[in-house]
Parts: structure tokens; C-alpha cells; sequence
């Protein structure tokens, strides 16, 4: 199955350079027979890259250590969910994943499209044939996970403990179904491009794709950071490192896309600016991964240096070099098919959108790569870290968040004043109201304040929206008001979708402005001590150490600290956290320790506390946090990834209505049903 | 004014704003990011540049970790092969800070020679990536029977 699975993978490797050639030359000569072989030969290089996934699986699973790639990763002692999740835990591997997950979009792609969109096809299969390539070349000329190791070993190093955790099993996957999922709009871009066919045809093809490769980033980023607090032990889940910075690059302008691309099938307009918005996050997404792999930018949680890096850094510069070619040549086929009518509509919110979403693209990437511009332009590595990325994208931000809850509130085209009047009464009361409260309260951090007032502006968008919707329902088809909900999302799942995402954004902000209210304490507790700290809502805590102990659990020595915490004088559940040993199959030490940080989650704080370090026998050094509306984070992203999926749910052909530009360039095969709610 | 105008003047506006507050932001928080020897050039050049703010990338001198009894206070000496400096830091320790350890440590040189840190970053040299070859087939480090099973 091993030596299958490698010679699988030369075979898929052919078979992609053969669909690559045929498609676009099938395309160009309008062959229909290169054509067909061309797509064949897309589904054939799937069926072989699944084989050689499998070979890669099983060797992890039989712990086969003569190759290099399982011994370097996993041990016989390794919990079965680490040995399969290995299977991305290192370079190799998650190459291999990455056209595991390419070559299996080609196919949905390809297939999903047999009967459409035939002129773009040919262009589509050879782009994603092209990447396929590709991916496949730096497994089998650069690093592959089926090399064998020059000598024998009886046992493998292990994973290393920060990656045996959930999140790190489950953060990869998602993180790359979403980098690989924007190759499929790419690739539609750069048919389009070269067809000329730039209308409302080949939009309609990616902004599913877009939406799954959105859907899936929000996930793997939530997951993310997820386990970089709850592994990591440094209290936060975000800092700003390169590799984070990375996973967000394309989620921002994959958003400004979502919401551009409104705009186009409304009023036309926007089309050069949806062309670079694809191709963009496509080559951010790229770009991210040369970061990650090529070791140019100096990050905690990087790949080491190897030579696929510079792979990434060719075909980054090839597309770049190709997609500016196109589009350059192209200019005249995408002019606008109309103007912007006024500031006070919709067109011109989502504009700004768009220009925030990408300014603080821009910020986060010139903060990035900002060590290396600096070396190149004035000689010296100049770092930015966490207060650069904060002093420019929190104001960002909050414009950002404003314009969540305007742009709903606005009509298309042009709003008339008594409209603006009507629409904005409730979410402004809601706005100032929070506000006022909180200022009463004596929330004096204005950052902060800011946050709420506008979250509670966007909260009371939302909520006039819906009740808005549901009542119409109510009253033209005689619905209770749980029905009518249900239905109101149903029949217009984009509207409501995209509004149950903005609730998730809402979340977001209020957790990250919670951050400014984070309260931290190093102490040194000896058995039966205790220490005593007030919260940031007022509360007393007192924690009382109830002592260390010791205990072997399935691969690793365990020290625990135990804490008895009391908040007001009531007994809370104990918090436990560890230093953890982790050990190979003869009981040898491997790995630096690690840490297991104890939680006790609330969605008002969490009281988080890490175990430093031990001084005596019975003397544990601890780091207690109060963290503020944490919680609401992995929540938050959680409605917002929810909402994502309503908004791509695949609509019945009863339920979908053409609306807007795309019905006017693509006649309606019935008439439109003027209904109250079918203006999206 | 056109519609078009006065959204293109609005959008300068913003993006003006982002790059006012980049500009500024990268003056006021932006931090050199040295080796220990361009560290000793520069104070060697400008004795001033004592009390600047760097990071400095280095590793760990084997053998050189003092930590303090009872405390959170250790000092070590960072090494680029080309100049050796002592570190003193306070706070958590990282559990991949040990000999060896590539190290980024954020502080500033004091005008005794000693760095002080205030953030100490480390990354282990074997983190993600490295060959098994402590378990190479050698007398007295036997095969654990399950994993041989499958081998004979």
C-alpha cells in the first residue's frame, strides 16, 4: 500500500501535466476531444492522489518507521487521533493534504460544471491542473513523504505535545480547505480573463467557492486560536505573529469579495475590482504559506526552513506575473456598466467596506513583511509587533464595525432622507443606550466604549431587520412568529445569513474589547496558601492551592497543581493546571515539557491559570488571569461560521430568484414572484 | 460634485488616515532587530544607542542558565558565534527555553554589558522537524516488542 501510494503519486503527477497541456490547448483550438480528455484526466489525477493519501495513512497507522516522514513524527505510543492527524503535522505531509484537497475541489469543480459554463471550462481544468502540478512537483522533486530513512530505527520521535491537542487536529484541515478552496475562483478568474468573458457569468460560478473557502478560514482561524490559548499558556489568542497574520490576509479580502461582489450583480459595477479581489486572495493565500514554509520571516510556530520554499516564492511570482499580464490586457472589457449614483446608498457603503477590508489587509501585510522591506531598503531588521498592529487596526476596526450595521439600513442606488430617518431610529437608540449604560456603570476606557456603543448600534440593525421581516410574514401569510423566522431565513438565505454573520462579528468585537479589562497576577503559592484578587467586575477571589501532585497518564509524566478558588466566599469548581513530561515507548523522556493551562470558563471571564514553574517540593509559581468575555470568541465565531453556512446552503430551484443585474443580463426562465422580502 | 468624486475623496481620506497611523505606528513601536555582534557594532559606533529598545536574535549558551532560587528571575548568555553577551530576564519562562535554544529576547542593553529582557520568545531547534536518530538500532536500546512484531 506504501509503494502504491508512491507510485500513485508520479502517476497523478503525469496525469495533471497531461490535463494541464490538453485543457488549454483543447480550449484554444476548441477541440472538444483535448477537452474531454483533459477533464478525464482532472478526475484521474483525484482517484490517484486519493491512493496515495491512503498509502500515507496507512504507514502512519502501521507505524511503518522506515519512512522518514512517520518516524519524524509519530511514536508507537502516539494516541491514534495524532497518528492520523500527522498526516499534516509536518511539511511533507501537509503538502500531500494540500493536493489531497486541490485535486478533490478540481473534481467537484469540473463535475459540477459539465453542463455549464462550457466555454470557461477548458481554462478552469487546465488553472487547477497547473496548481496541481504544482503541489505534486514539490512532493516528488522536493520533499516527500514516502522518502525512507538511510538506517533503521526501532521507535519514532513523537509529536511534538504543543500538536496533541484538538485543536491542533482539527485547526489545519479547516485553515486549508480554506487557503486551497480560493484556487477554484482563481481559476474561474483566470478563464474568464482570458475568454473575455468577463460578465455575470463567471461570478455566479466562484462566489459558492468563495463562500466555502470564507466558511472554512473562519473555522480554522476560530480553531486556532482556540489552541494557541489554551496550549500555548500565555493568555491571549492572538499576537500578531507572521503565521497568523498569514491565515488572516485571505479571509480579509475574501470578505471585501462577499460583499463586492453584491454590488456587481446588482448594478454591474466593480468588475475590475472583483477580477484583482479573486486573484488577490488566491496569491495571499500563496503568500502565506511561503511565509509559513520558507523560514524568510522569523515566527514562534513556523515550519523550519526547507527547501519548498522557494517553490512557493516561483509560483508566487509566475502568478503574479501572469494574472497582471491578463488583466492589464483586458482593461477595456471590464468597464463598469454604471455609475455610483449617490453617497447616501448602498453601492457606497459596501465601497468603503471594501476599502477598510483591504486597508487593513494591507496594514497587516506591510506589518508583516515589514523586517524584511526595512533589510532591504535601509539595511537593518526593523520588527513591528502587537502595538503597531493595534494602533492601526483598531480604528480600522471600528470603522469597520460601524459600517456593518449602516450599510443594511441604506438603500440601493439612492436613499431619500425620510428613509434614512426611518431605518436608523431604532439601531441609534440602541447605540446610545448601551453607551449611556455603560458610562453610568463607569466604563471609562474609550476604546472599549466605542466597541459597545457601536456593537450595540450593529445589535439593533440586526434586530430591526429581522423584526422587520418576520412581521411582514406575520401579516401576508398569517404565520406564527417561529415559523415566520424559519421561513424568513429559508427564502432569503443570503440576506439573513449574511445578517446572523454580522451578529458573530458583533460578538467578536466585544470580546476583543474585553481584552482591555484583562487583569493578570504572578504569585507563589506553597500548599494550603492562598491569594487573594478582585476581578474586573468587583468580584473577590481567593484561591487556595490544595498542593502538587504527580501521576503517569498514557505518554506522559504529569506534575499538577491543584486550586481551590472562591469568588464572594462560594466555593468554585478546582482548576487544575500541569507540566507535562512527555515520554517514548520506553519510558524515556522526549520533548521539552509543556504545559496544560487549567480554565475555568464562564461567559463573563475565564480565570485562567498556568503553572510556571516549581520552586520546592510543595511550592508551585503560578500565573492567575482574569480574561475577560473570552468565551464569546470561540462563540462568535461559531454564529458567524453557522450564518456562513445558511448563506451557501444550495437553494432549491422553487426558492431561488433572479434579482437585480444578473437577472437583467441572463433572462429569468419564469417571472420574478414580486415578494416583500426578495430584495437581496 | 459627482457621486464618484466624493466617494474617491472619501476613500483617500481613509486610506490616507491608515497610512498616517502606520507611518506613525511603525516610528513610535517599531524596534531594531539585531544580532548580538550588529548589537555590539552599533553601541561600538554610538555609544548612545545603550537604552535603545532591540530584539535580538541569538542562541543560548550551553551551560550558561542561572535561575534563581524561588524567583522568576534567571540570566544566561546569548551567543551569535561572533559575540557573547549575558541576559538577564524576569518573568515566565518558556518551556522550550533550554541550552542551545534559539532565543529572541525584547529589551535593552544596559551600559554594564548586561541585556535586559523583558519578553523572552523561544524556539526550539527541533520543533517541527528532525530525523529519529536518537532511536537508530544500537545495543541496549531495544525494540518495543509490539513495533517489532511487525517488522520481522
Amino acid at each position: 500500500m506504501i509503494l502504491l501510494g508512491e507510485l500513485s503519486l508520479w502517476i497523478a503527477l503525469l496525469l495533471a501535466a497531461w490535463a494541464c497541456l490538453v485543457s488549454f490547448t483543447g480550449g484554444a483550438l476548441g477541440r472538444s476531444d483535448l477537452i474531454a480528455s483533459g477533464e478525464r484526466a482532472v478526475y484521474a489525477t483525484w482517484g490517484f492522489v486519493v491512493v496515495a493519501s491512503l498509502g500515507l495513512w496507512t504507514a502512519l497507522l502501521q507505524h511503518d518507521f522506515t519512512l522518514r516522514y512517520v518516524a519524524s513524527y509519530t511514536s508507537a505510543n502516539l494516541p491514534r487521533l495524532y497518528t492520523l492527524s500527522a498526516f499534516w503535522a509536518g511539511q511533507a505531509g501537509s503538502m500531500l493534504f494540500w493536493s489531497l484537497i486541490l485535486t478533490t475541489y478540481s473534481a467537484i469543480a469540473v463535475w459540477s460544471n459539465r453542463h455549464r459554463n462550457r466555454v470557461l471550462m477548458p481554462y478552469v481544468s487546465g488553472t487547477l491542473a497547473a496548481v496541481t502540478l504544482f503541489f505534486l512537483a514539490t512532493i516528488c522533486f522536493g520533499d516527500s513523504p514516502f522518502e525512507r530513512l538511510p538506517y533503521d530505527v526501532i521507535d519514532g520521535n513523537g509529536m511534538n505535545p504543543q500538536l496533541q491537542n484538538p485543536g491542533m487536529a482539527f485547526h489545519p484541515p479547516n485553515l486549508y480547505l480554506g487557503y486551497v478552496a480560493t484556487t477554484v475562483p482563481f481559476a474561474f478568474a483566470i478563464a474568464a480573463l482570458i475568454t473575455r468573458r468577463l460578465d455575470a457569468e463567471w461570478l455566479a460560478a466562484v462566489r459558492r467557492w468563495a463562500l466555502v473557502s470564507w466558511f472554512f478560514l473562519t473555522v480554522g482561524i476560530t480553531l486556532g486560536m482556540w489552541w494557541a490559548y489554551v496550549e500555548l499558556g500565555w493568555g491571549g489568542y492572538w499576537a500578531w505573529d507572521p503565521v497568523e497574520n498569514a491565515s488572516l490576509l485571505p479571509w480579509l479580502t475574501g470578505t471585501a469579495f462577499l460583499h463586492s461582489i453584491m454590488i456587481q450583480e446588482k448594478r454591474g459595477m466593480l468588475r475590475k475590482w472583483n477580477v484583482v479581489l479573486v486573484v488577490s486572495t488566491f496569491l495571499l493565500a500563496i503568500l502565506g504559506t511561503f511565509i509559513t514554509r520558507s523560514g524568510i520571516i522569523s515566527s514562534v510556530h513556523s515550519f523550519a526552513q526547507s527547501p519548498v520554499g522557494i517553490w512557493f516564492g516561483a509560483l508566487l511570482v509566475t502568478a503574479v506575473a501572469v494574472t497582471a499580464y491578463l488583466v492589464v490586457t483586458r482593461l477595456h472589457n471590464l468597464e463598469a456598466k454604471a455609475e455610483l449614483e449617490s453617497m447616501l446608498s448602498r453601492e457606497a457603503a459596501f465601497l468603503y467596506n471594501n476599502v477598510l477590508l483591504v486597508g487593513i489587509a494591507f496594514s497587516v501585510m506591510w506589518g508583516t513583511l515589514f523586517p524584511i522591506l526595512s533589510e532591504a531598503v535601509r539595511g537593518t531588521k526593523i520588527t513591528v509587533g502587537p502595538p503597531f498592529f493595534n494602533a492601526v487596526n483598531v480604528p480600522l476596526g471600528l470603522l469597520l464595525l460601524a459600517l456593518t450595521g449602516i450599510g443594511p439600513l441604506i438603500a440601493w442606488r439612492r436613499a431619500s432622507v425620510s428613509n434614512l430617518r426611518r431605518q436608523f431610529a431604532v439601531p441609534v437608540f440602541s447605540a446610545v443606550s448601551v453607551g449611556a449604560l455603560l458610562l453610568v456603570l463607569g466604563m471609562r476606557e474609550w476604546h472599549a466604549l466605542i466597541a459597545y456603543t457601536l456593537a450595540g448600534f450593529v445589535s439593533g440593525t440586526i434586530l430591526q431587520e429581522f423584526y422587520k421581516g418576520v412581521g411582514a410574514r406575520m401579516r401576508m401569510h398569517g404565520e406564527n412568529p417561529i415559523v415566520a423566522l424559519v421561513r424568513l431565513i429559508g427564502r432569503n438565505r443570503r440576506r439573513y445569513g449574511g445578517y446572523i454573520v454580522h451578529a458573530g462579528v458583533v460578538m467578536l468585537f466585544c470580546a476583543f474589547a474585553g481584552l482591555a479589562f484583562k487583569r493578570e497576577f504572578d504569585v507563589t503559592l506553597a500548599t494550603g496558601q492562598a491569594f487573594t484578587a478582585a476581578d474586573p467586575y468587583g468580584h473577590q477571589w481567593r484561591f487556595v492551592s490544595d498542593g502538587i501532585s504527580r501521576f503517569d497518564a498514557l505518554n506522559r509524566q504529569v506534575t499538577a497543581v491543584t486550586l481551590k478558588p472562591w469568588r464572594d466566599g462560594r466555593a468554585m469548581p478546582l482548576i487544575e493546571s500541569e507540566k507535562r513530561q512527555h515520554v517514548d515507548s520506553r519510558g524515556q523522556p522526549t520533548f521539552e515539557p509543556s504545559t496544560a493551562v487549567g480554565i475555568f470558563e464562564r461567559a463573563s471571564q475565564d480565570v485562567y491559570v498556568v503553572f510556571t514553574g516549581q520552586t520546592g517540593p510543595d511550592t508551585a509559581e503560578l500565573r492567575i488571569t482574569f480574561n475577560p468575555l473570552v468565551w464569546w470568541v470561540w462563540y462568535g465565531g461559531m454564529v458567524m461560521a453557522i450564518g456562513g453556512l445558511i448563506v451557501m446552503w444550495p437553494a432549491s430551484d422553487r426558492t431561488r430568484a433572479q434579482s437585480g443585474y444578473a437577472a437583467v443580463m441572463r433572462p429569468a426562465t419564469r417571472p420574478i414572484p414580486a415578494r416583500v422580502s426578495d430584495s437581496w | 460634485m459627482i457621486p464618484r468624486t466624493k466617494f474617491l475623496i472619501g476613500g483617500v481620506l481613509i486610506l490616507g488616515a491608515a497610512s498616517y497611523l502606520m507611518a506613525s505606528a511603525i516610528r513610535s513601536t517599531g524596534v531594531y532587530y539585531l544580532t548580538p555582534q550588529e548589537l555590539a557594532g552599533r553601541v561600538a559606533a554610538d555609544p548612545s544607542f545603550v537604552g535603545t529598545g532591540v530584539k535580538v536574535g541569538a542562541r543560548v549558551v550551553p551551560g550558561s542558565i542561572a535561575r534563581e532560587p524561588g524567583g522568576r528571575e534567571v540570566s544566561f548568555q546569548v551567543s551569535d558565534g561572533a559575540r557573547t553577551f549575558p541576559v538577564i530576564y524576569r518573568g515566565v519562562i518558556p518551556d522550550t527555553f533550554t541550552d542551545s535554544a534559539d532565543v529572541i529576547v525584547d529589551g535593552r542593553m544596559g551600559p554594564d554589558g548586561t541585556f535586559r529582557a523583558t519578553t523572552l520568545l523561544a524556539k526550539c531547534a527541533s520543533r517541527y522537524e528532525s530525523a529519529p536518530d536518537k532511536y537508530r538500532t544500537t545495543p541496549g536500546y531495544q525494540r518495543p516488542a509490539a513495533v517489532a512484531a511487525r517488522h520481522v
